[in-house]
């Protein structure tokens, strides 16, 4: 018994180290950004707590960048790449788990190609097209390679197949056709699928670098990701307003994790996707 | 004989509405793939073989030439050894812990969410903002790690700039944004094992160490596997954090640049996409010959129940 108690010691102490790792990065991201510059490059390490707390490097970080329209150009691509990956996903996806038609299988194959293969290789043509279309520096850029998904699809079309055949044909019996089965009965029953894959999405895009670096060079079409890489450059000695900037560049995603948690990991750990 | 045809034709007539419903609830997500994924993969590949002019308007058409000066360039052997390098870093130390940390989870026992929630944070934080704050961490005369050192009486450690040491900074950043994501994947699969397997052989007194070694490894192996591929493909791509930690400048750069960082500036730095599909193709490849070995090589080791 006491053996046992001690061991849960230990395993409670390298959790507790681990769990420390994870979060001290961020502690001090949030720490540095209200200090002065002169406390932040203290050689006294035990400098922990800013001696007033500078809410003036958010001012200057605010009033110096786009930060505002990096958030309207993040939330629209987010909110843009969602409505048309999921809907159009779910709508394939349905086609591929459900229905037979002749080339079902070589069009899935299609669709499974596109996952194995490294996003890099779609890039250069992807740019020339947004340039072609003259689309550069809008949000249009941002959301075209994310318009559809083939991960989504492949994602719901398992979600779909796992799901019981028999309200499908009750639903068929009474005359329903095959979109109003899909609306009516499939799409409400595929809602935790639907809420994994918008979770996916928005991460995804939120996290993207290279793609907002490439279509939008302007600062005023800039994500909030590639605003900060090119804060980056542009000021890199002044180590608490690049914090501010990155408090400011990952709140909202870490707000929205911080309350809906439990859907986030579920999402990963049912789906197992790539990100 | 006629109601024999007339329900015939009937039923072809669902046949054909199903295949109508196939084809064009199919439609948006296919045509979209074709033309954002696979004309572009014949584009790319067509791109290699020409010296582009600026933005793709005036390509000189040159063979194999962006391939034999790739093959000729020691920046493009570096970028390769060095995204192996940080893949053979990230990929093993990153599944050992998620590993550790999934195992201890794995048990009824206060804070298990809570803990579970904060491994999994790196996950919800955009890369370029973590990497911001890592490399306040590591800087030369102010950051935090440096200071910590200090205070054991260690000395200072250049991590962005010593060409040595920059690489493994970089993999740092690269574990600690990875570990909790790889840990949710093998927790999942942990619960599926069943809890009888544990309590039969605790019954015949095996200790915890073995019944790791001998009950979760071999029926966690799918998951494993699983989780290696996807690393491994994903770990070969990095950018992100390589792009923000270091630049063109840097000292460090020819040690830490990855093959996709290569990429990158080649064809947007200095507008050579020619040379940059190239490189691209050759990550293509490399990456298909490490999967295609691992596909091979799982029948040795994963467990199909």
């Amino acid at each position: 018994m006491k053996r046992k108690i001690k061991v849960n010691f230990f395993i409670h102490a390298f959790l507790m180290l681990g769990a420390v790792t994870f979060i001290l990065p961020l502690v001090w991201m949030v720490l540095t950004s209200f200090k002065t510059t002169a406390e932040a490059t203290s050689v006294n390490p035990f400098v922990i707590f800013p001696s007033q707390w500078m809410w003036s490097n958010y001012a200057k970080v605010l009033e110096q960048n786009d930060v505002l329209l990096a958030y309207v150009n993040t939330i629209a691509m987010m909110l843009l790449r969602i409505v048309c990956s999921v809907s159009f996903s779910a709508i394939s996806a349905y086609a591929f788990a459900r229905l037979k038609f002749p080339g079902r299988n070589f069009l899935f194959g299609i669709v499974l190609f596109q996952m194995m293969v490294p996003v890099q290789i779609f890039v250069i043509p992807q740019y020339l097209m947004v340039d072609a279309l003259g689309a550069r520096n809008t949000i249009f850029a941002l959301l075209f390679p994310g318009i559809v998904s083939a991960f989504g699809t492949f994602l719901l079309r398992q979600f779909f197949m796992g799901l019981p055949k028999e309200l499908e044909e009750a639903a068929k019996l009474d005359g329903c056709s095959i979109g109003q089965i899909f609306f009516k009965v499939m799409l409400p029953l595929a809602k935790s699928g639907l809420v994994a894959l918008t979770i996916f999405t928005a991460l995804f895009a939120f996290k993207d670098l290279m793609w907002p670096l490439i279509v939008n060079t302007s600062s005023k079409a800039a994500t909030l990701s590639s605003m900060l890489a090119k804060i980056e450059g542009a000021y890199s000695v002044n180590y608490p307003q690049l914090m501010a900037a990155s408090v400011l560049a990952i709140w909202p995603m870490l707000t929205l994790y911080i309350v809906f948690q439990r859907k986030f990991i579920e999402s990963v750990s049912t789906s197992g996707g790539k990100l | 004989m006629l109601r024999h045809t007339l329900k015939k034709r009937k039923y072809t007539k669902i046949i054909y509405n199903e295949w109508r419903w196939g084809y064009g609830m199919a439609a948006p997500t296919i045509i979209g793939l074709i033309i954002l994924n696979i004309i572009p993969i014949f584009q790319t590949i067509y791109l290699s073989f020409f010296k582009s002019g600026d933005f793709g308007k005036g390509n000189i058409f040159v063979g194999f030439e962006n391939y034999i000066k790739m093959f000729h360039d020691p920046q493009v052997w570096g970028a390769t050894l060095n995204t192996i390098l940080y893949t053979m870093i990230v990929v093993p130390v990153t599944l050992i812990l998620a590993m550790i940390f999934a195992v201890l989870l794995n048990r009824k026992m206060r804070g298990k969410q809570i803990y579970r929630a904060i491994y999994f944070i790196p996950m919800a934080a955009a890369p370029a903002a973590i990497t911001m704050v890592w490399k306040w961490l590591f800087n030369n005369n102010f950051g935090l790690i440096n200071k910590l050192l200090s205070v054991f009486g260690l000395g200072a450690v250049d991590w962005i700039n010593d060409p040595n040491v920059a690489l493994i900074s970089v993999a740092i950043i690269g574990i600690w944004s990875l570990v909790g994501y790889n840990m949710v994947l093998l927790l999942a699969g942990l619960q599926e094992i069943p809890k009888s397997y544990y309590e039969a052989s605790s019954i015949d007194g095996a200790k915890p160490l073995r019944q790791f070694f001998f009950i979760t490894l071999p029926l966690i192996s799918p998951t494993l596997f699983f989780v290696i591929v996807t690393s491994v493909i994903q770990t070969m791509q990095v950018f992100d954090v390589i792009y923000m930690m270091v630049d063109v400048t840097s000292p460090a750069y020819d040690r830490v640049v990855s093959l996709v960082y290569l990429f990158y500036n080649n064809s947007f730095k200095y507008s050579n996409k020619g040379y940059g599909s190239a490189i691209v193709i050759f990550l293509l490849a490399i990456i298909m010959i490490i999967t295609a070995s691992q596909l091979k090589v799982q029948k040795k080791w994963v467990n199909y129940m």
